[in-house]
């Protein structure tokens, strides 16, 4: 059915030759009434760190989910790694990982004896699975809490034991589900790098994520779903270039101002405000620099004193909020 | 978080690691699979010894209560209900036992584990085949307990040390058996209480309404029916037969019925279940 993909082999020719790493199309799914996916397609290709984008509730973990043979898609056909999903969902399996949204550990036994189950499931035998499950604890610096009970670990060690049970064999894909959420900036930083040295390795990374900052730093490409439905997709300064314009941004000296500048700002260029208070900073988009220009003169001409001001390129929150059309960012998105 | 991530930074958390591709070795076979969930049946035995406690209390406070406090008045003597009552708390303690399996499966599902195992490429069955070792393993440990406890309140089997194995490989059987009651419950129910609850409201009848307790001839006739068609009743006849010596061919084959039914039943429903989510 899938117009590519030779069957199930395990081509070792030029990249070229090999199929995508996911190649989806029109997947749905639905529980009840809710259409959690609402017809996605979605291309990834070999190699990359592809970032899917969206709100609480878009269907990120659904999606991901079907791509990983953990729930069975409505309608759609997509094909994994070269093999069909629903067909051949055990050839899929052989070459993927998967890291969920929860830690799927047993939490009664301790990290090794989590690492040594998994490498003995996947035939590691004797001291080879020791040998494995010693060496991704290292890897992980986990090696002092190797003999600790799983109930016993922190949110940041729980995450990496998990990333690591999914690392036993190193996948051609790797799916991870929000794999930074509720870790420190730190643990938030080690993920990102680990991320980036599988991508080196070879390995394709399917992460979803609900951080713009996230999806900006790491990705090669992005999707943005909500509700279902992919609404965009494209690397992160093609999103930034569709958006259009590029945004004005300035900073008051007079914070009691900010009111009055608004209103000046949106009824000059025509679009919305986003501030924030910290630091009476305004952004607006601006269709070209003239007008931008125009704006400015009108702010000065109120006697508006600016203490910065700047025309740049959209930042990824922006891009996000206009293409969802949620409310204005105001002080969210930015904080860490 | 607004700085770039610095790719020169030193490692935070993790050190720097360049990871080497591993490959995959060939393929283990079903069998191997299982086991290894065997294996994790007994860490939790290292890990959680408490469980046990859980599976033999009841039982114990049975034994002790219905020894001593119904003992004389049900047949004549503590010493000689005692003869009568261990082989069908044995029965009882392994049925119960199956509530918790059940149990410990629906937590394990609500928990997002057997997602991971979900996606590995394994035998599909073999977690099933793993909780089932871990299960017969439970059965062994805690009919064991009991019958030293038996033994030490003055329990004698008179059929003697092969009677006893040969009593405890039929319970293993029941065990099993209605291991895939509890097995398809944990998978339908996420609530690991409601599997309790609802195993229970199902075994009480089954136990009470039995001979494990009592000898049914003094019942009415129509309770006395039930009781005497009653699986558990079956079952409990071998299990004295076996180590009180007496038994024969015939009630063993009664005795398995219940578990042989049940398996051929539910482990196609189990797999349809398992394969659904
Ligand atoms: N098992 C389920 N049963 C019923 N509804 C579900 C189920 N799983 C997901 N949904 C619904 O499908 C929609 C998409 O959920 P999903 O978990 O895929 O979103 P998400 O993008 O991963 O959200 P989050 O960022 O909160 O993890 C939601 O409306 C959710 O309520
Ligand atoms: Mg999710």
């Amino acid at each position: 059915m899938n117009g590519h993909a030779p069957g199930g082999a395990m081509p070792m020719a030029g990249a070229e030759t090999l199929p995508l790493a996911v190649s989806a199309f029109g997947l749905v799914k639905c529980f009840g009434d809710v259409r959690a996916v609402d017809g996605v397609d979605l291309d990834v290709q070999r190699g990359a760190i592809f970032a899917i984008l969206g709100p609480n509730g878009a269907g990120k973990t659904t999606l991901i989910r079907m791509l990983a043979t953990l729930t069975v898609p409505d309608a759609g056909r997509a094909s994994v790694m070269g093999h069909n999903l629903i067909a051949a969902p055990h050839k899929v399996r052989a070459a993927i990982a998967m890291t969920g949204q929860f830690a799927s550990l047993d939490e009664d036994l301790t990290g090794r004896e989590n690492l040594l189950l998994l490498a003995r499931l996947w035939g590691f035998r004797g001291s080879k699975a020791k040998a494995r499950a010693d060496d991704l604890l290292e890897a992980f610096d986990l090696s002092e809490a190797a003999h600790k009970q799983v109930n016993a670990y922190s949110g940041g060690m729980r995450r990496r034991l998990d990333i690591a049970a999914s690392l036993i064999v190193t996948p051609g894909l790797l799916f991870l589900d929000e794999p930074t959420t509720g870790l420190d900036p730190v643990a938030r930083q080690g993920v990102w790098r680990m991320i980036r040295d599988l991508a080196g390795a070879g390995v394709t990374i399917l992460l979803t994520t609900q951080y713009l900052d996230e999806a900006d730093q790491l990705a090669d490409r992005i999707a943005v779903i909500d509700h279902g439905r992919k609404i965009a997709e494209g690397t992160s300064r093609e999103l930034k270039a569709a958006t259009g314009s590029g945004t004005l941004h300035v900073a008051l000296t007079d914070a009691a101002r900010l009111g009055t500048a608004a209103r000046l700002l949106e009824a000059r260029l025509g679009g919305k405000v986003q501030s924030s208070a910290e630091g009476a900073r305004l952004s607006i988009r601006a269709a070209t620099p003239e007008q931008a220009n125009e704006a400015l003169a009108s702010l000065l001409a109120e006697g508006i004193e600016l203490a910065d001001f700047a025309m740049g390129s959209p930042s990824l929150d922006e891009v996000f909020f206009a293409l969802t059309g949620a409310s204005s960012a105001t002080d969210e998105g930015t904080s860490g | 978080m607004k700085e770039p991530a610095d790719d020169h930074a030193p490692p935070a958390g993790i050190p720097v690691r360049r990871f080497e591709p591993v490959a995959r070795p060939p393929a283990p076979s079903a069998v191997s699979n299982a086991l290894v969930f065997g294996w994790r049946a007994v860490l939790k035995f290292r890990h959680v010894p408490e469980q046990l406690f859980d599976l033999v209390m009841t039982p114990i406070m049975f034994t002790l209560l219905f020894t001593f406090v119904f003992g004389g008045a049900l047949a004549g003597s503590p010493r000689e209900y005692l003869q009568f009552f261990l082989p069908g708390i044995l029965v009882q303690t392994v049925t119960f036992n199956a509530v918790y399996s059940g149990m410990n499966l629906s937590t394990d599902l609500g928990k997002g584990l057997f997602d991971r195992f979900r996606s590995l490429p394994i035998w599909p069955l073999a977690p099933f085949a793993g909780l089932m070792i871990g299960d017969v393993l439970r059965h062994l440990i805690a009919a064991t307990i009991i019958l030293v406890i038996g033994l030490i309140l003055g329990y004698r089997p008179e059929a003697g040390i092969l009677g006893v194995l040969a009593a405890f490989a039929l319970l293993v059987t029941i065990g099993f058996g209605f291991g895939w009651v509890f097995i398809v419950l944990g998978l339908l129910i996420r609530t690991p209480t409601t599997v309790m609850t609802l195993g229970f409201s199902f075994l009480f009848p089954l136990v009470f309404a039995s001979n494990i307790m009592v000898d049914p001839a003094t019942m009415p006739d129509w309770l006395r029916a039930f009781v005497e068609a009653n699986p558990v009743s079956l079952m409990t006849t071998a299990v004295r037969g076996l180590m009180g010596g007496g038994m024969s061919l015939g009630q063993i084959a009664l005795a398995l019925l219940a578990p042989v039914a049940l398996t051929a039943l539910l482990a196609p429903v189990t797999l349809r279940l398992y394969r659904r989510q």
